[in-house]
């Protein structure tokens, strides 16, 4: 299917993905015929079961891993390999155990042959920006969970990407903690309206975040329903609490498990 | 938190932490203490009882004074250390860049492989014989051997550490813009440090292993030769005393790689430290 049928504004699409394994002789379909158009500027979720091919779509978005049919688009383009325009956060942090939350954040940078000096402003500016002020010449493992992803969402900001793909990110950190998350999370997308596809297996978050939530269903992996989400921004603590992101709430969750 | 706290926490932690050191420093050291005591008593106890041949501790002692006297044991040591230092340095010095050549290039591994887990099975002892036809009687018999011990367990450790790197910080790289030398040399080769540090302990304690056994090849000189001269003579002094250097020696060097080892890759979580 060509590019040209991709709307105007869009930033990322997926035009009949389709992604199958072969397990010990029998076919396994991860993903059947997805198709999805992710605005400039938009933030859209997506949530479904374990085993509906969610993390797939968003390896093959990131260039790691390729479909079997049908392709990704950014920007019009099909999508070939990684590339510096996509940053990734990984729920695993992927942090390099051996440097340090600066060197980590500076890595994007120096590949690009930044300068030394600029390269330094840069991680400073986005350390600060999450939070890591104190901690920026600190080893990973001297971080909590919640602090790594931070620094890497440093890292994958410092490369200055036109897109973010989440990979559930906030997945392994514990209940309070990823609510701050959320709410920075939020924040840093409010100023700069840098378009993102965060995966989730957590209804909550996956209304509280998005424009847009995408729920997905498993065996074959495909797209259920899709639930526009216009509660407005900034989003808080009592955004949770209105009828709005309850009823919304109790619509995604029943897509996601009345299956 | 507040940056104060944070601060002032680190700093306190950092005083309290450091006197803490000291005192399980000095613990530490009181029981080795004890341990080695216990064990020298134990052993002129043995000695008293009259087991068959085996010197008490006062006359190792007085042997060893007398072997450092003659320079007999300095000649020994300088002779030895100088085999295993070359067959141990030349061996990780090939071992670590074939291993990473073999770990990174699928096409090299499964060519080599077969060979490598065929060669390992073969003791680098068994080799004397064909090293001895091959390199005739001179040092470098020895050195082979040693050299081939040291660099059959890097090489291993090496390929095992390449191997297995985390596809997640590969990925994380990638995604970054990195190009595939970027990863090895930013990635795997960081990544993989801390297997080779344990294929390098494990290549010293076979360097010294092979080492007897290598100066049982027409050696004028060495420790292990001392002690097959020492033999013939049923002068288990000497024996000893050559017994007791070797192992100070491989001791020393173990502890000179663990030092490195928490300097290289002290960014590990975890584990024993």
């Amino acid at each position: 299917m060509s590019a040209l049928e991709i709307p105007l504004d869009t930033k990322i699409s997926f035009r009949n993905v389709r992604k199958t394994f072969t397990v010990r002789d029998s076919e396994f379909v991860a993903l059947d015929d997805v198709s999805l158009d992710v605005g400039d500027g938009e933030f859209v979720t997506i949530v479904g079961p374990s085993g509906c091919g969610k993390s797939t779509l968003l390896t093959i978005a990131a260039g790691l891993t390729e479909s079997t049919t049908g392709s990704a688009y950014v920007d019009g383009k099909p999508v070939q390999g990684p590339d510096p325009d996509r940053g990734v956060i990984f729920q695993q942090y992927a942090l390099f155990p051996w440097l340090t939350v600066r060197k980590n954040v500076e890595f994007g940078p120096s590949l690009k042959r930044v300068p030394r000096a600029r390269r330094r402003q840069i991680a400073q500016h986005f350390i600060d920006l999450v939070g890591l002020t104190d901690f920026a010449d600190a080893l990973p493992k001297m971080l909590s969970g919640g602090m790594k992803q931070r620094a890497a969402l440093a890292r994958a900001y410092a490369a200055d990407p036109k897109v973010l793909l989440m990979d559930e990110p906030f997945g392994a950190i514990d209940a309070l903690t990823r609510v701050r998350l959320q709410e920075q999370l939020l924040e840093t997308w409010g100023n700069d309206r840098r378009t993102v596809l965060f995966i989730t297996h957590d209804v909550d978050e996956a209304v509280f975040l998005a424009n847009r939530v995408v729920v997905m269903a498993s065996r074959p992996g495909r797209i259920r329903d899709v639930v526009e989400i216009d509660l407005p921004y900034p989003r808080t603590a009592d955004t949770r609490l209105t009828p709005e992101f309850v009823a919304l709430r109790e619509r995604v969750w029943r897509g996601v498990y009345d299956q | 938190m507040s940056t104060e706290t944070v601060a002032l926490g680190t700093r306190r932690g950092r005083a309290g932490k450091s006197d803490r050191r000291g005192r399980r420093f000095f613990i530490g050291t009181a029981w080795t203490v004890a341990s080695f005591a216990i064990g020298v008593i134990l052993w002129q106890v043995v000695a008293a009882l009259g087991v068959e041949g085996i010197p008490g501790p006062l006359t190792v002692l007085r042997r060893g004074i007398e072997m450092i006297q003659s320079g007999l044991l300095i000649g020994d040591l300088l002779a030895s250390l100088g085999r295993v230092v070359a067959g141990f340095v030349i061996g990780i010095a090939v071992a670590v860049p074939a291993g990473f050549l073999v770990g990174w290039y699928p096409v090299v591994r499964k060519l080599t492989e077969p060979w490598i887990q065929f060669l390992r099975t073969i003791p680098p002892l068994a080799m004397i014989p064909l090293v001895i036809v091959i390199a005739g009687i001179g040092e470098a018999p020895k050195v082979w051997i040693i050299f081939l011990a040291a660099f059959l367990s890097s090489v291993i450790a090496t390929i095992q550490g390449v191997t297995s790197v985390d596809s997640v910080l590969i990925n994380a790289a990638r995604v970054l813009g990195a190009s595939n030398m970027t990863i090895f040399l930013r990635v795997v080769v960081p990544a993989s440090t801390p297997f080779i540090l344990v294929g390098m302990r494990i290549g010293l304690g076979a360097s010294w292993a092979t080492l007897v056994a290598a100066e049982l090849v027409a050696a004028q000189q060495g420790l292990g030769y001392r002690m097959q001269q020492a033999q013939i003579y049923y002068d288990l002094p000497t024996i000893f005393v050559s017994l007791i250097t070797i192992g100070i020696l491989g001791y020393a060097m173990d502890r000179l790689l663990l030092s490195l080892e928490h300097k290289l890759v002290g960014w590990q979580d975890g584990g024993r430290k």
